[in-house]
């Protein structure tokens, strides 16, 4: 089964890991990309080039070097600007991953609480009888940041529970977000369940409410065409070790006004206008949440990286991992003893597949995968760990595509699988 | 390949046919430990008799094979033996986990916890192993210290 319009056997061939050989001659079936994605050449060129020949500073230095590299940077930041819709490039905030995204939006709440000079937007005042909205399927990047938040303020965290076949439970959508909620924000795609979430309703009710609406879009904007405008939301957060780009460069992007308003996360160079013994002023968006020396040659690499897709095409990668994803839940209902997490139809799914084998622990399960098979796989509570309570279980096996997958690998896992159980028969 | 030298026919044996499962009175510690990175976890308990021998190590508990499987090893090496001997094992048993695959097993000591040598060379899984026979030097120490 091939795409129409995605040749796999050609990207695959833009990625120089795919046709390693892994220790005993086994081949790499890498199905681990919600975890982090493989980088193709031209990434790996594109880094490799801007550190041998046009490395300097960014913003500061006054010579060639300097400029071609802050040139290099700043048009990265345009082509993830492009990539999303955003309605401007100073709404793309470059950070280190998309967890420093969250913590820097989290970060914002409250300042009241703590004395902030200017006086702050009501929009991000938060204190005892406050709420944040956040949901059971989160990655604990999308947790822990609130639980501090909540700690530091008195406010309370809410939750949305997640249904038996792994969708955002809305069903009580009025009772949680209330006119006390400041703030919603939750996966966009599960990295687990691979549920795509139904992101108009809940931005209708948080709407009605004067809430802000977040996104952790760390697993959808790799693999599908996402647009922060029509979205209509407020904040989004992605990371592009996920989307063929470097690890250490992750994107915040927020509406300019919000930016604005908000309070500096970081301090350092870079983040001011002027500085005084007994003040400082900051600079405009996006620079105010650039602090210090930023990951200069990953954001140059994550823009080789969105360059890279854009020649695919996200509509091309979307159906390339649809049809993956139809494949495999077909593939997996056939072998005995699993359960599979998260929803068994193709209706609002990503290409990210979690599961048990009754009576194998994930380990036992990811570990005879890599050593007789060399498939990668992730096991464990995958950052998810109140999901995982949720289902009364304390770890799954997930396999998880990419563009450069194959309905061949699909096979392997399959084949891996059967394999596992006859061990542990 | 690697992996037929971590999952030993003994460590199977064992997973399937876990020895001594379940926690039993009377016992003179319980000790509960977890290991973060997996959600692995066992309750163990002792009963030191007269003369320092232990007469029973009973636990429960879940995890994956390697940590299962270790458990049951510990119980049948540990039951009958006098703390003394017992810890000596641990101390070995310890050693060869953390040799990453380097250090050669002492068999006379260790008996059948050295089918775990092969896991030795899976930094990820030493933890496994070690899970039930850290919990145990716990409840050992534990027991002394009432």
């Amino acid at each position: 089964m091939t795409s129409t319009s995605l040749d796999v056997e050609r990207i695959r061939k833009d990625f120089p890991v795919l046709s390693r050989e892994l220790p005993g001659g086994r081949r790499l079936v890498y199905l681990d990309s919600g975890n982090s994605s493989q980088k193709p050449a031209p990434v790996v060129e594109t880094v490799r080039e801007h550190l041998a020949m046009h490395y300097g500073n960014v913003g500061r230095a006054m010579h060639v070097l300097g400029a071609e590299s802050t040139e290099a940077y700043e048009s990265a930041r345009d082509k993830l600007a492009a990539f999303v819709g955003a309605p401007s490039r100073d709404e793309v905030i470059f950070t280190k991953n998309a967890s420093e995204a969250l913590n820097l939006v989290a970060h914002a709440f409250g300042p009241h609480l703590w004395g902030a000079t200017e006086a702050a937007d009501p929009r991000f005042a938060l204190g005892p009888g406050d709420e944040i909205v956040i949901s059971e399927m989160e990655h604990h990047s999308n947790i822990v940041p609130w639980q501090l938040l909540v700690q530091r303020t008195g406010a309370t965290l809410k939750w949305f529970g997640v249904t038996d076949d792994g969708r955002l439970d809305l069903s009580e959508l009025d009772r949680i977000v209330t006119d006390r909620t400041k703030i919603v924000s939750i996966a966009h795609q599960s990295n687990v369940l691979g549920t795509v979430n139904p992101v108009a309703a809940v931005l209708r009710r948080a709407r009605e409410v004067g809430a802000l609406v977040m996104l952790d879009a760390s697993q959808s904007v790799p693999h599908h065409p996402v647009n922060v405008a029509e979205l209509g939301v407020d904040f989004v957060a992605f990371t592009g070790h996920k989307m063929l780009g470097p690890s250490g460069i992750g994107v915040l992007w927020g509406r300019g006004e919000l930016l604005e308003a908000m309070p500096p996360f970081l301090g350092g160079g870079e983040m001011i206008e002027a500085v005084w013994m007994d003040h400082s002023t900051y600079a405009p968006i996006p620079h105010k949440f650039e602090a210090g020396t930023p990951p200069i040659v990953e954001a140059v690499g994550l823009g080789a990286a969105v360059d890279y897709l854009q020649g695919v095409g996200m509509d091309a990668v979307e159906a390339h991992e649809r049809e993956l994803t139809a494949y495999a839940l077909d593939a997996l209902r056939e072998v005995p003893g699993l359960r599979l997490i998260g929803p068994a139809s193709l209706e609002q799914r990503g290409g990210t597949l979690s599961f048990t084998l009754e009576g194998i622990h994930p380990h036992d399960v990811g570990q005879i995968l890599d050593d007789e098979f060399g498939i990668a796989v992730r096991v464990g509570h995958h950052c998810a760990r109140p999901l995982h309570l949720r289902f009364g279980i304390p770890a799954t096996t997930r396999a998880s595509f990419y563009l450069y997958n194959t309905t061949g690998e699909v096979d392997a896992l399959v084949r891996g699988l059967h394999h596992v159980q006859k061990v542990f028969a | 390949m690697i992996g037929e030298s971590m999952y030993q026919e003994l460590i199977l044996e064992h997973y399937k046919h876990p020895q001594g499962r379940g926690l039993r009175e009377p016992y003179d510690a319980e000790v509960h430990h977890v290991n973060p990175t997996c959600g692995d976890e066992i309750t163990l308990r002792v009963r030191v008799g007269d003369a320092g021998k232990i007469e029973d190590v009973s636990y429960d508990g879940q995890g994956c094979s390697i940590s299962q499987a270790a458990a049951s090893v510990l119980h049948e090496l540990a039951t009958g033996s006098t703390v003394e001997e017992t810890l000596s094992v641990v101390d070995e048993f310890t050693r060869l986990m953390q040799g990453r695959g380097q250090v050669e097993a002492d068999e006379e000591v260790l008996g059948d916890a050295v089918a775990f040598a092969g896991v030795a060379k899976f930094p990820a899984r030493v933890k496994c192993a070690l899970l039930s026979w850290m919990a145990y030097k716990d409840a050992v120490v534990r027991s002394a210290s009432r």
